[in-house]
């Protein structure tokens, strides 16, 4: 339908371009759904005859942003979120990209179900959804999924979500295997024999609050091991969440080494850590979990060099009957894509990042990644925008989350910015509305 | 003049085969490859008539040692045997005496004692042939050891691409599938380039040996790649235990992508030829319709087996202890 619109101008903005650094006022020209001018010249009637005008009130308008790592109910435990309600949830927070985690009821592990996952997004929800597949069969760690089949079938990524692949064949086949096929592994740096009971991060802290810890070297095992296997095969590799400063030094050396391998990191990791546990709440109980806060400062600090490469929300609803148990009984994950970006802007209040390197590792490249054109305010790109009030104040209500679950890790945080306005290929999906 | 002269397949005894075992490609020279291949063609031409008989191995005994099973190559030196005048001996070790734990040297020692003048070994270990043959007194022909070599696959595939192609030297040979655990993939290499093909391997990375370029093939993971320009497309068979999440995912992932159908032959020559080892996973590395078709020479592989096989022992026949002689 988007052909039928008219010209569109977005104006009196402040463009940000995380893709090329550009930060200045002006405009943006949409037609079609596609971007097809972008700059300072672009004032309020300047566009053709007929335009539609959207004054962004001087707030920010940046490419949507890509988040490469939520979970969603669907198939198999729609009561906890479905495909609809989570791209409600991402398009008011300002996420256009919603890559969704294999671990679902079935998993998706073969095409017929990535099939379905793309059939039941283009039907319900209203952000772009692109499944990951489970790079081994059931998610089970043993037998190599149809990579090129899922790939063929629209599959952006292949991982086991929560789980770490720990055989190490297994691990260099799938690498050796998907490399043929250009294709992206992901995994998660989480050794599972190594956590063992443990559920928050190992130290005094858990100590103080009888819980079982898990070390970081869950983490730094595997991605060592997995950065080496990287090398072996030559494969698109992706750490999908490192959380302390150990790993972040890993990360670091291989790249100054030339490889290739990227990792990402959660919206947790970066803006709270595991003094917010406080009195055992659950909503905090993540995997990988808090650090502390040095871990904490080093993740930043890896972020704003570029060493992280992308920050994902790592959506994962859970609902009362997971979540209302003590603490080392209760499931792991937090609510994501609503907050992300009012969460990240943290770090740029508090002048660790900048706002345009905030949203490069948000929308620039994670859509690299994954290979969509997203990230980028620029000419052909699909208009796929936001308006953010950078200044915005707020407190976050739970009850007012777009997710059907509401086991949000900011529930009564005050947050400062939030996304006004998101636009698909030029539609408006999501307008704040202030009750 | 000797009985056995009159009844060689050549006329007069002008080759010459340096070599007392046939244990591999590897350490062949190009001009006893193509004195084997000679002897084949002429092989063929006595395979064609109605008596097929000779009496080069007339008093000889031959024993076929198979300690995997095997059928149409146990059959194909075995008939080589026969025609040639031996007494053939099969032997399935793989279900007698090695399960009751006698080991590989115990075997050839005890089949030595019974003074065979070759014995056709093939063992799922590679070196196994090699360790028999400076065990025994005999002559030996490897007819497959592991994942090592296979060499008269690899002369009866020469002889099928010389016959239908009239050359070897400057063809392009694409070699497709589970390089990886192919003994036939390894003995073809060798001879194809000694005797002047360009030679390509293509398949999954999962299924190409680790520097496998240092032998001198190009290697492609895309079929579109691996068979432009291709004038043969030797197909591979891939083994069972491989298909299911292990190396490659799955058997209809793998048809997908590296099974030989008539659309992925159009990428070849116009005049490719198709070649497979048997036997076939129809469905798997193949479609009927190709392995069937007017372009496979899948059937003329197992006619030129038994040629092959024969010029090899008559080769190695040089090398015997003359008749009347004692050892």
């Amino acid at each position: 339908m988007s052909a039928f619109l008219p010209p569109q101008l977005f104006h009196n903005a402040r463009i940000v371009d995380p893709a090329t650094e550009r930060d200045e006022r002006g405009g943006v020209l949409v037609r079609a759904g596609l971007i097809v001018d972008v700059g300072p010249h672009l004032m309020a009637g300047s566009g053709p005859d007929g335009t539609q005008e959207h004054d962004c009130g001087g707030h920010v308008l940046a490419p949507g942003l890509v988040d490469l790592r939520a979970f969603v109910g669907e198939p198999g435990a729609e009561h906890r979120e479905t495909l609809k309600t989570a791209s409600e949830a991402a398009a008011a927070g300002g996420v256009t990209t919603v890559v969704c985690m294999p671990e679902t009821n079935p998993p998706i592990d073969e095409p017929a179900i990535v099939d379905f996952v793309l059939r039941r997004a283009r039907d319900t929800a209203i952000v772009h959804v692109h499944p990951a597949a489970a790079l081994t069969k059931e998610l089970a760690g043993r037998e190599l999924t149809e990579i090129g089949l899922l790939q063929e079938a629209g599959a952006v990524a292949f991982t086991d979500g929560t789980r770490a692949v720990t055989n190490a064949q297994v691990l260099r086949r799938a690498m050796t295997y998907a490399r043929d096929f250009d294709a992206l592994i992901i995994n998660h740096v989480e050794d599972p024999d190594l956590v063992g009971d443990g559920v928050m991060n190992e130290g005094a802290r858990a100590s103080l609050l009888g819980l079982h810890g898990i070390p970081r070297e869950a983490e730094t095992v595997v991605l060592e091991r997995d950065i080496r296997l990287a090398r072996l095969t030559g494969a698109r590799y992706h750490a999908a969440l490192v959380s302390c400063a150990d790993s972040v030094e890993i990360v670091r050396r291989a790249k100054d080494s030339g490889l290739k391998a990227t990792c990402g990191v959660s919206i947790n990791n970066l803006t709270l850590n595991e003094i917010d546990i406080g009195d055992y709440r659950t909503f905090l109980r993540l995997s990988p979990p808090l650090r502390d806060e040095d871990d904490r400062q080093a993740v930043i600090a890896a972020l704003a060099e570029g060493v992280i490469d992308v920050i994902v929300s790592d959506h994962n609803p859970q609902d009362v009957e997971t979540k209302r148990l003590p603490f080392s009984e209760a499931a792991n994950g937090a609510l994501g894509l609503e907050t992300l970006l009012s969460a990240g802007l943290r770090l740029v209040e508090a002048g660790q990042v900048t706002l345009p390197r905030l949203l490069h590792a948000l929308s620039t490249r994670p859509a690299q990644l994954i290979g969509v054109p997203g990230g980028q305010l620029s000419a052909g790109k699909p208009a796929d925008l936001i308006i953010v009030d950078i200044d915005f104040p707020y407190v976050v209500d739970k009850l007012k989350l777009h997710s059907k679950s509401k086991n949000s890790p900011f529930d009564e945080a005050r947050l400062t910015g939030r996304v006004l306005k998101t636009f698909i290929a030029g539609r408006l999906v999501y307008a704040y509305d202030e009750q | 003049m000797l009985y056995s002269d009159a009844f060689r397949m050549s006329e007069h005894q002008t080759f010459l085969f340096p070599h007392r075992h046939l244990l591999g490609i590897e350490g062949l020279s190009r001009p006893d490859i193509e004195t084997l291949l000679e002897l084949a063609d002429k092989a063929v031409e006595v395979s064609r008539q109605v008596e097929k008989k000779r009496a080069t191995l007339r008093g000889r005994t031959q024993i076929n040692l198979f300690f995997e099973p095997s059928t149409r190559t146990q059959s194909s030196f075995e008939l080589a045997g026969k025609r040639l005048g031996a007494d053939v001996m099969n032997m399935s070790v793989a279900s007698s005496s090695v399960k009751k734990g006698e080991t590989l040297i115990d075997t050839a020692m005890t089949l030595n004692a019974m003074r065979p003048d070759i014995i056709v070994v093939r063992h799922h270990a590679a070196g196994a042939v090699h360790l028999l043959a400076r065990k025994v007194d005999c002559s030996v022909i490897n007819a497959g050891d592991g994942a090592h070599e296979h060499p008269t696959q690899a002369l009866l595939d020469a002889l099928t691409i010389r016959r239908n192609k009239g050359r070897i030297e400057g063809l392009t040979v694409a070699i497709c599938g589970d390089v990886l655990h192919s003994r036939v993939a390894r003995s073809n290499i060798i001879l194809l380039q000694a005797l002047g093909a360009r030679v390509r391997c293509v398949g999954p990375s999962t299924l190409l040996p680790e520097g496998i370029e240092q032998f001198g093939v190009e290697t492609f993971t895309n079929m579109r790649k691996g068979l432009q320009d291709a004038d043969i497309v030797m197909m591979l068979r891939l083994q069972r235990e491989r298909m299911n999440g292990s190396f490659v995912p799955s058997v209809k992932e793998y048809f997908r992508f590296y099974g030989l159908d008539a659309e992925k032959l159009s990428w070849a020559k116009p005049d490719a030829l198709v070649m497979h080892p048997g036997p076939m996973n129809r469905g798997v590395e193949i479609d009927s319709g190709v392995a069937d078709g007017a372009r496979s020479l899948i059937r003329e592989q197992v006619e030129m087996g038994v040629a092959v096989r024969m010029a090899v022992l008559e080769a190695l026949a040089q090398h015997l202890p003359n008749d009347g002689g004692h050892r």
